[in-house]
């Protein structure tokens, strides 16, 4: 792969970065706006040698890529709100078995079938909490295409070095719009392989016993260590447990592996913040319209600013907290009832700062949209 | 080697009550791969959840207990990555059949080379003995306290319709059978579906006073019979055993190594 420039979908930019990232196991099930990535893969896996599966619904598909990652693949899977709920099962599997494996959901309008064909950014919460049980998880977002690379090798990176699901949460306005991407040099990204185990045949090799810097190395499926993989409570040997002390190891080690790297997880970009006392928080395709009010307002010399949030699991709370401490007013940009907002109040000082700005129309958020509630939120009237 | 090195001993011992027909079927399904002759890494066990599907715990191959119905969908995940390894999927008859049921009819249709074993106890045993889509109806279960209503399915109807190309079934009664069938399942290149019917004298057992394991099995004798045979032109109500299908045909792991072969003839990994 040498660098190239593209002019291309989101949902294509996810396919070149998942590629350049090493993916070679995909399975998927059709659903809008999401299947351009599946149609893709179908004919770049084979070509390189992987593997592309078509099944029978997203449920199965998470449960072939969790298999597929077992044997040393790394693997991806991409739908959309009604798919991205009948995963959830599985998905916490992934979190309890410590699998690696990219899930991207590319949002539509929902609940239920919702608006298939329309914008939302609805899912941010069922990412955090769509799987049963306590537990953390790390969801990466972009609103460019360059972006949308990034995050993609990103979120493999992370898988590895987490042993854990990773969830893309695009948004439909990403996936189907077109725009300009630089296609990085082989090499010119660094990747995070598959760590293995150098436990040697004949001695015992404990699948969950974490190292001290918390990675567990992992052995492939078929190769000589034969070991136990469950989604029950498990000890070291990954064999059933229900010992309280166990029980209470294997939890603190699922949630502090990602919770304790909150730092290291969390990905933003900033545009005009050190002298902000208007500070717009978004993120996704809403950023887009959010900077261009940034952008237009500041050359009428309104001292606005934008906060855009790559990584929304685990909340980056830290950041916000800092950078919005001398900001007179905070407006969360979002398509959806403020399912950022609630974090962003939870992080902050004086919580009544905070206001939201949003759609849950399936209209796509405009900067005209924004324009017009920070006049009200001002109280300049529209 | 005996039959001990092929399991893990230090996970013993199991969680199966007195007289269930799970271990019938471990025991067979071990001796099946003794006689093959296989390498321990070369076999990965898929399972799902239920009482059957504990089974992999207990067993010394790559071993992958995932969550309830999907064990073929996890499986044709490895499968396809590693055609080489042996895939040995058991289920419950709820696992494989209700919850299971999509899957199982897709694994089947794609003709993927793995062993689906039914272990068919006809209930619900580790949540207390609730009916399956196999009890049948006038059965007695906890959710049909005034008898089943539901049909019951035919698992080697069902199979057949779906596609796959090699279907049997035995009981756990007919122990010898088990492991026969179970070899030449294992050996054949395509989806292979066993059924091997099972006691649950706990609930199954229990609820219907079929009495203890012993009389359940002695019944399963009694109601089976070989494919073909005599005594089932004089008593059609005898299910048979034995096995029902075994073809050929196009083997999907196969099948992708020629796509994969098609797709690099057109072009390298650049451009659509």
């Amino acid at each position: 792969m040498s660098k190239s420039i593209k002019f291309i979908q989101g949902n294509e930019v996810c396919v070149e970065a998942a590629l350049y990232a090493g993916l070679n196991f995909f399975a998927g099930y059709p659903i809008t706006p999401s299947t351009e990535i599946a149609e893709l893969l179908a004919s770049r896996l084979p070509r390189i040698g992987g593997r592309f599966i078509q099944m029978e619904d997203e449920i199965a598909s998470i449960c072939a890529i969790i298999g597929a990652s077992l044997t040393g693949n790394k693997v991806m899977t991409a739908t959309s709100g009604p798919g991205f709920s009948l995963m959830q099962e599985a998905l916490g599997y992934a979190v309890m078995a410590e699998i690696p494996s990219v899930i991207v959901n590319v949002q539509r309008g929902g609940p239920s079938t919702g608006l298939p064909t329309h914008v939302s950014q609805g899912d941010v919460n069922q990412a955090r909490w769509g799987t049963h049980g306590d537990h953390a998880i790390i969801t990466l977002t972009a609103s460019n295409h360059q972006d949308v690379f990034a995050m993609t090798v990103d979120a493999f990176n992370l898988a590895e070095t987490y042993r854990t699901p990773v969830i893309l949460l695009f948004d439909e306005v990403v996936g189907h719009m077109r725009e300009r991407v630089v296609i990085p040099e082989k090499g010119e990204v660094a990747l995070v392989e598959r760590l293995r185990t150098a436990v040697k045949s004949g001695v015992d090799y404990h699948p969950y016993l974490p190292r001290e810097d918390g990675r567990l190395p992992m052995s492939d499926f078929g190769g000589v260590h034969r070991y136990n993989v469950t989604g029950l409570a498990h000890d070291m040997w990954g064999f059933p447990s229900g010992n309280p002390q166990v029980v209470h190891g294997l939890m603190r080690h699922l949630i502090d592996k990602i919770q304790n790297n909150a730092a290291e997880i969390a990905r933003t970009r900033e545009y005009y913040l050190e002298d902000a006392d208007c500070i717009l928080i978004s993120y996704g395709s809403s950023a887009r319209s959010s900077l261009h009010v940034v952008e237009n307002r500041r050359k009428r010399g309104e001292r606005l600013g934008l906060l855009e949030l790559q990584t929304l699991w685990p909340f980056p709370d830290h950041i916000v907290r800092e950078r919005c401490c001398r900001a007179q007013t905070i407006v969360v940009v979002e398509m959806n009832m403020g399912q950022v907002l609630e974090q962003v109040k939870l992080a902050v000082d004086r919580p009544e700062r905070v206001f939201l700005a949003n759609r849950m129309d399936g209209v796509f958020i405009n900067p005209t949209d924004i324009r017009n509630i920070l006049r009200l939120i001002q109280g300049r009237g529209i | 080697m005996a039959i001990k090195d092929y399991i893990r001993e230090r996970f013993f011992p199991h969680m199966w009550c007195p007289g269930c027909g799970h271990g019938v079927v471990l025991n067979a399904m071990l001796r099946a791969i003794e006689n093959l002759g296989l390498n321990k890494n070369d076999i990965v066990m898929v399972s799902g959840i239920g009482c059957s599907s504990r089974i992999s715990g207990y067993v010394d191959f790559h071993t992958l207990h995932t969550v309830h119905g999907r064990a073929l969908a996890f499986a044709t995940g490895v499968k396809m990555s590693r055609p080489e390894l042996h895939l040995i999927v058991p289920m419950g008859d709820g696992d494989a059949l209700a919850i299971g049921g999509n899957h199982f009819i897709h694994a089947a249709r794609r003709n993927i080379d793995m062993t689906a074993v039914v272990m068919n106890n006809r209930i619900y045993g580790m949540t207390g003995g609730q009916y399956s889509p196999l009890s049948g109806y006038g059965i007695s279960a906890t959710t049909a306290p005034f008898g089943n209503i539901d049909q019951g399915f035919d698992i080697v109807e069902l199979a057949k319709a779906a596609g796959a190309t090699f279907v049997a079934r035995t009981t756990t009664y007919h122990v010898q059978q088990i492991a026969d069938i179970l070899q030449e399942a294992i050996l054949h290149k395509g989806f292979s579906v066993v059924e091997i019917m099972s006691q649950c004298p706990t609930y199954f057992g229990r609820k219907n006073k079929e009495g203890g394991a012993v009389e359940m099995m002695k019944r399963m004798k009694d109601m089976t019979t070989p494919i073909g045979s005599k005594a089932k032109e004089a008593h059609p109500e005898l299910i048979e055993r034995g096995v029902f299908v075994r073809k050929e045909l196009p083997e999907y792991c196969s099948e992708y190594n020629k796509i994969i072969e098609r797709a690099q003839k057109k072009g390298t990994g650049k451009g659509r």
